[in-house]
């Protein structure tokens, strides 16, 4: 078992059209080196030239904002869900 | 004629075709419609668009459509007042109210924004439509969506105002209320847009969307007599409005159509939720996102997605932002009801809660021009101030009954009896 990572659709491209695929890492930053390993070129599209978070991607860890965790650094294990999804406007 | 070039990541700068795509490629910021100002100035004077029917469709060549407008010929053009009774309470010299709370159909500014993502959504093709919304945007897709024959899939958190689950059923739409906050419901409907062909306004149709929002801005000039004021006083919930008023005063002025100084802008939130209010207030580029607790539910995101491009349009605007409390909200509200017989939302008792407190702060000057933005109608957010206006006086059905009961009321008044 691995850890389902939801892929928003801008980013399918780079992972042949999938909107989930399955990733391993002991905390978030790992899990993005993971998946860029496996589809390369998504860390760069997600974090800015100092390997942080763009200002504009929200990541979620099984529905909680890493934000309200403990960033990049947020524990992830077998069976977690995590989404990547751009900010989104209000109404 | 369409004056729409196409569209530009408002980040990295990166160009797109004028389709649906709503976050760059790259780097994941929203993207912006591009227009073609040398176009516009050629086709719009003061004069052509004061000859226009009164709606917000006046300022067409400036909103992201192709064709002629079809969704919301009715709606902005609302009143601009000036609010003398309310001016001397806040002991200042000149003010105006913006009065979106009697927006036709739906009573919020947000048929502005639905008005023109509807438009383009049909000219895209799109056979439905969908939001996510804190209650107003509900309203108005599911309203506009009716008249325009679209299929309505509304998302809101289930804890909304009685007044705004109601005033979306009506216009039977498909309302579905997810359990969590707006952030929740918000984070849900992405996923839900990456897997069907909707047109959610908010989400894949936004910068249309976004764009008519400007309206706003460009109605308070026209309606100053062709003016700048000094000073506007904002709501924030996405950070998306106090932008595109910023954004609406830049372009009238590159148009030639009004001159002057640019107006300081100040950003209104309840501090029960007030993400983009700290920003600012720490004059810093990151947004920490909160967990929203506040009355007024229209405000509370608590993950603003413009909260970067608002704190930036305030602070090059040379202006401030504040909070208030849930009973500062709702003294607000009752002083606006009191002094200028407008019934706003909590949204309202926000704003002008915050602009009273900018004013005795020495923020806001008491002799320069004010605008406050009224955004949504009280009748649809009753619940925090049911018990907070008092209650009718019975009586029975005689005159005995009735000067008996308001004796001491009526020998203060100068009757005529």
């Amino acid at each position: 078992m691995a850890i389902t990572v939801r892929i928003p659709t801008p980013l399918q491209r780079l992972t042949n059209g999938q909107g989930e695929v399955a990733c391993e890492g002991k905390n978030v930053s790992d899990l993005l080196g993971d998946l860029d390993r496996r589809y390369p070129g998504v860390k760069e599209r997600i974090c800015d030239e100092t390997g942080k978070l763009r200002r504009f991607v929200n990541v979620f860890v099984n529905e909680e904002d890493i934000r309200f965790l403990q960033g990049d650094q947020t524990a992830v294990k077998d069976g977690d869900e995590v989404s990547i999804i751009p900010a989104i406007a209000g109404g | 004629m369409s004056t729409m070039i196409g569209l530009k990541c408002r980040e990295c700068g990166r160009v797109y075709p004028k389709e649906v795509v709503f976050v760059c490629e790259y780097c994941f910021s929203s993207v912006e419609v591009e227009y073609d100002y040398d176009a516009i100035r050629r086709a719009l004077t003061r004069e052509v668009i004061a000859s226009r029917p009164k709606s917000l469709w006046r300022y067409r060549e400036l909103l992201p459509i192709e064709g002629d407008p079809t969704v919301g010929l009715f709606s902005g053009f609302t009143p601009l007042i000036r609010a003398n009774r309310l001016a001397k309470a806040l002991g200042v010299d000149e003010l105006y109210l913006k009065d979106d709370s009697v927006s036709h159909p739906t009573l919020s500014f947000k048929d502005r924004v639905v008005s023109v993502a509807l438009t383009r959504a049909k000219e895209l093709g799109f056979d439905t439509v969908a939001c996510a919304s804190t209650g107003n945007l509900a309203g108005s897709v599911s309203a506009l969506g009716a008249r325009s024959s679209l299929n309505r899939y509304i998302f809101i958190p289930a804890d909304l105002e009685v007044g705004k689950v109601i005033g979306s059923l009506i216009y039977k739409p498909n309302l579905v209320a997810v359990e969590g906050t707006y952030d929740d419901v918000n984070r849900l409907c992405a996923e839900i847009g990456s897997k069907y062909n909707w047109a959610f306004v908010n989400i894949n149709i936004r910068p249309y969307y976004a764009e008519g929002s400007k309206t706003y801005g460009y109605e308070i000039a026209e309606q100053l007599g062709w003016r700048i004021p000094r000073h506007i006083v904002v709501p924030c919930a996405g950070g998306s409005l106090i932008t595109k008023i910023g954004k609406a005063f830049k372009e009238f002025k590159l148009l030639g159509l009004v001159d002057g100084d640019m107006p300081t802008l100040y950003a209104a939130q309840a501090t029960g939720c007030a993400p983009i209010v700290n920003t600012i207030r720490e004059r810093s580029e990151i947004v920490k996102p909160v967990k929203p607790n506040t009355i007024a539910k229209s405000l509370a995101i608590g993950n603003p997605a413009d909260g970067y491009f608002a704190t930036k349009a305030v602070l090059d605007s040379g202006g401030w932002a504040d909070s208030v409390s849930d009973d500062e909200i709702v003294e607000a509200m009752k002083l606006l009801g009191e002094t200028e017989g407008i019934f706003t939302e909590t949204a309202g008792g926000v704003t002008l809660g915050v602009a009273k407190k900018l004013i005795e702060a020495g923020r806001i000057p008491r002799n320069e021009s004010i605008v406050i933005c009224i955004t949504g109608n009280g009748l649809k957010t009753q619940e925090p101030i049911l018990s907070r206006v008092g209650a009718p006086v019975k009586i029975k059905a005689s005159l005995a009954s009735f000067e008996s009961t308001l004796g001491e009321r009526l020998a203060g008044e100068k009757c005529r009896a």
